[in-house]
């Protein structure tokens, strides 16, 4: 699972306010080359909760990325690509994603989380 | 085997190592459901500007359609409920994310991030109750209001579906509407069994002219039953038979069957979607008589 899915995912479990974002508890990072695209990052960057993405990239093991970003920071490409070094090529291949408000782990095995949710939590 | 997998079993059951196997093997299956996908993305008619959008794709299974999304250049997020089929996708290197999810338990996505939405032959699947928990109809109100807040204002999400009856389209449509979605049912060669497709096209937000539904494939203008009616017209006209020519010859007369006849045949064969060949000054011409 990539930081990019990390940052639009949310806890869905009935009663949770705010169940974003999800804590990452790291058992084994992988990493995978993937080519810059800057129109991509471009698009993205104004989806992105950014502060999310600084947090978890650290979890991660990486902590290249600067603390605030504005938009006029994507023009340099040293800056592109340390964002998509971040968002796109490191993947938690094994770990749990934990839910902020009740504790309740979402286990990740072979990069996908498992995101389903017993009866009474629906 | 002519029985719906959706009466068979829950999807996570279904769809186990044996059946997933077949998204590999079968390149029919891998055939049909690129189509599927390729004409899901052109109904979601993203704006040809050449920025790759974030896509979801709801029941991505082996990640036969995320492919196509990959090669289009865009990057998407797969969610299937069967580990068996997301295995395959692992597998097959597909390039998106994959969760395991129940899109019934709705979407578990931040608001206003997701550029579109494709689904292949997964909606259905809601309207079933697997479990005694489960309630099709609280499901399928999960599933859509959760998908409408992660959707962008204006995306677009098309679903596939292979609905059982009349009554489960209008449910599923009726609580897609519900949820705030404007559009409709496009249906791909409505005249033909086997290649009559339907394609839910909603769009993200109140009704404008971007969000008319499309025009769907192998449709005709006029409709049928009017062509047939004029048809018969033209058939029943009052033949006097030649009482003076033999028995034999009067008969075979009658059996002959004119360019019209073969028209009207080519026609409904082309409605179908089948390969016809043109009509031209040849079409059911009369051989000579020394052939």
């Amino acid at each position: 699972m990539r930081l990019l899915t990390h940052n639009m995912l949310a806890s869905n479990i009935k009663g949770v306010a705010n169940g974003f974002p999800l804590k990452i508890e790291v058992g084994q990072v992988v990493e995978k080359h993937v080519d810059l695209n800057p129109e991509f990052l471009k698009n993205m960057f104004a989806k992105l909760d950014y502060k999310v993405l600084v947090e978890a990239s650290k979890t991660m093991g990486y902590a290249d990325l600067p603390e605030q970003a504005e938009p006029s920071m994507l023009e340099s490409e040293d800056f592109l690509r340390k964002l998509n070094h971040a968002l796109l090529e490191l993947h938690l291949e094994e770990g749990a994603l934990v839910c902020p408000e009740t504790g309740r782990k979402f286990p990740v095995n072979k990069g996908i989380p498992n995101m389903l949710l017993h009866e009474d939590e629906v | 085997m002519a029985s719906r997998p959706e009466l068979q079993a829950p999807p996570e059951v279904f769809y186990n190592d044996d059946e997933a196997r077949k998204y590999t093997s079968s390149s029919r299956i891998i055939e049909i459901q690129a189509q599927l996908s390729e004409r899901a993305l052109e109904l979601l008619a993203l704006p040809n500007d050449g920025v790759p959008k974030l896509l979801l794709d709801i029941g991505c299974g082996s990640g036969l359609s995320g492919e196509t999304l990959t090669e289009n250049g865009h990057q998407w997020i797969g969610l299937d409920i069967s580990p068996s089929m997301l295995d395959v996708a692992l597998e097959r290197d597909s390039e998106g994310d994959l969760i395991l999810g129940d899109m019934g338990q709705g979407l578990g996505i931040r608001p206003g991030v997701i550029d579109g939405a494709i689904s292949i032959s997964a909606v259905q699947w809601l309207c079933n109750a697997d479990k005694s928990c489960h309630e099709p109809r609280k499901r399928l109100k999960a599933f859509f209001d959760s998908l409408y807040r992660s959707l962008a204002r204006g995306a677009r999400a098309v679903f596939q579906v292979y609905p059982e009856n009349l009554a489960q389209r209008e449910l599923i449509l009726g609580y897609a509407m519900r949820a705030g979605f404007a559009g409709g049912v496009v249906v791909d060669f409505p005249h033909s069994t086997k290649r009559r497709k339907e394609y839910l096209v909603l769009t993200c937000g109140p009704p404008s002219l971007s969000s008319a539904t499309p025009k769907a494939k192998g449709e005709d203008e006029e409709s049928c039953s009017d062509d047939e009616s004029s048809d018969d017209e033209g058939n029943q006209t009052v033949s006097i038979s030649d009482r003076h020519r033999p028995r034999k010859k009067q008969k075979l007369n009658k059996k002959v069957k004119g360019r019209e006849w073969v028209l009207k045949k080519k026609e409904q064969m082309r409605r179908k979607g089948n390969v016809v060949p043109q009509d031209t000054k040849y079409t059911a011409r009369k051989r000579k008589a020394r052939f």
